[in-house]
């Protein structure tokens, strides 16, 4: 167990291995026939190949990857997008440096900014805001991605943006909610799950009441968790337990974190400025209905797809996958990471060719990071 | 980007629009505060909070700050969050 002494308390997380190790036996799983609990956030992918918590557990338990990496979904139209938007002279594009080496199908980001495009890395929407303010005769335009736990920053920023009528600000809403993909997955006939690891940062926002349906429609347990080796240990445990109890519910593990009815301030920001799109496209997944979120009319003046008329609100381009990328499989779990032709060869996190290998938080720069470092140590 | 970063409230620098300074493992970093306003403004200094994009998302205490601060150095992504700070100060410049 050379992973477990690295943890804050070995002795916890060895008493947390035990009872896991414990429940999987009791539950009669095996390598062959093992318990499948899909983490959806991103984070928590990073956290168990960080910790080695997929060696730690027993082989009857196996961890699905879920899709919440926001810019492991995003669609190549969109990054398309962003480029269009960013070719403009008078536009100062903005964006998360995640997102910078997306690939779409005209290159990424950070090859439109080495062509000549504007294009700046920012920690902030209020940055991008302080960048629209000290240049009045630019257009700013703030690349707004994320699921629920970014979504009230860019709200609350176009919000101020209005306060202050700053007219030369606008944002690329790319925004996605966490709960729709989720029933996507539950309602694929070939997706086996046991049960989830729901996201802790998210959950801060939304509350966990919007994770009901799981357990009332389809009957599976979810525990939301913190991000800590031993939140994610105790969270599995938990998902086990209900599991072995017949029971299916939503459960809280991160309450110093997440209220239940989440953070009413974010909550109502999200609904000032969002509305929901019919249905917007996900990198793998397709077209999800439901799962995105577009400005409202009222704040229209800061709709860069009003303003530039690029995006959903005028046409939409739906654009295949580059040939033999598995980013969609590997997305809903059906393989792993090494087992796309392109893991490590046409694809590697400097020369990406699938989203997934891209963010930190995506499975397949987990698997090459942990897995390269971990056969290495072996 | 989901992790955030814990950080302590040190002064408020904008009442009008919510804006404090934050002490981020000796950076200082100015956030937005109206996630966690509840009982006002002059409460929060001195308080910890988990900080994403810019933005003061939850109010923590100091040895959950300290324990999310070894995850995210664990994960390397306390390094990612510094450097998108300072990638972010330089764009503001122009010195991109």
């Amino acid at each position: 167990m050379k992973y477990v002494d690295e943890f804050r308390d070995p002795k916890a997380a060895k008493s947390l291995l035990k009872a896991i190790a414990d429940k999987i036996e009791e539950l009669g799983a095996t390598k062959e026939k093992p318990i499948h609990i899909m983490e959806i956030c991103g984070g928590h992918t990073h956290a168990i190949f960080r910790y080695g918590l997929d060696k730690l557990t027993p082989d009857g338990l196996e961890f699905i990857h879920g899709p919440g990496c926001p810019v492991c979904v995003l669609p190549m139209s969109r990054v398309d997008e962003c480029i269009e938007i960013a070719e403009r002279s008078e536009v100062i594009f903005t964006t998360f440096g995640d997102a910078m080496r997306v690939p779409g199908t005209k290159g990424s980001l950070l090859q439109a900014k080495a062509d000549g495009a504007d294009i700046r890395m920012v920690y902030s929407p209020l940055d991008a805001l302080e960048l629209a303010r000290r240049n009045p005769n630019r257009e700013v335009v703030f690349f707004g991605l994320g699921f629920e736990t970014t979504t009230p920053s860019t709200a609350l920023a176009i919000q101020q943006a209005a306060t202050e009528e700053l007219g030369n600000f606008s944002v690329f809403c790319n925004h996605i909610t966490v709960p729709p993909p989720i029933k996507v997955l539950l309602d694929d006939p070939l997706m086996v799950l046991d049960g989830f690891v729901g996201p802790g940062h998210v959950s801060m926002v939304i509350g966990i009441k919007p994770y009901e349906f799981i357990p009332r429609d389809y009957g599976k347990p979810i525990v939301v968790a913190g991000f800590e080796p031993l939140d994610l240990l105790q969270s599995v445990l938990m998902v086990l337990v209900q599991i072995s109890e017949q029971r299916a519910e939503v459960e809280n593990q991160y309450a110093r974190i997440v209220p239940d009815d989440g953070n009413p301030v974010s909550i109502a920001a999200i609904d000032d400025v969002y509305a929901e799109r019919p249905t917007f496209e996900w990198r793998g997944l397709g077209e999800i209905d439901a799962s995105g979120l577009r400005i409202r009319d009222k704040y229209q003046l800061f709709d860069a797809e009003e303003k530039f008329g690029i995006g959903n609100a005028t046409n939409r381009r739906v654009v295949e996958e580059p040939e033999g990328c598995a980013c969609g499989e590997v997305m809903t779990g059906r393989i792993k990471p090494m087992a796309c032709p392109q893991f490590g060869k046409g694809c590697t996190p400097d020369m990406p060719l699938g989203a997934l290998m891209v963010s930190s938080e995506g499975a397949c720069a987990a698997y090459w990071q942990y897995g390269g470092a971990r056969s290495a140590a072996e | 980007m989901c992790l955030g970063i814990p950080g302590k409230i040190v002064e408020i620098t904008d009442p009008a629009t919510n804006m404090a300074l934050a002490d981020v493992s000796g950076v200082q970093r100015k956030v937005n505060v109206t996630c966690v306003l509840g009982e006002g403004l002059d409460t929060l200094i001195g308080k910890y909070v988990l900080i994403h994009v810019g933005f003061a998302m939850a109010l923590i205490d100091e040895d959950e700050a300290k324990k999310t601060m070894d995850t995210l150095n664990a994960l390397g992504e306390a390094q990612e969050e510094f450097e998108a700070m300072f990638a972010s100060d330089r764009a503001l410049e122009g010195r991109t």
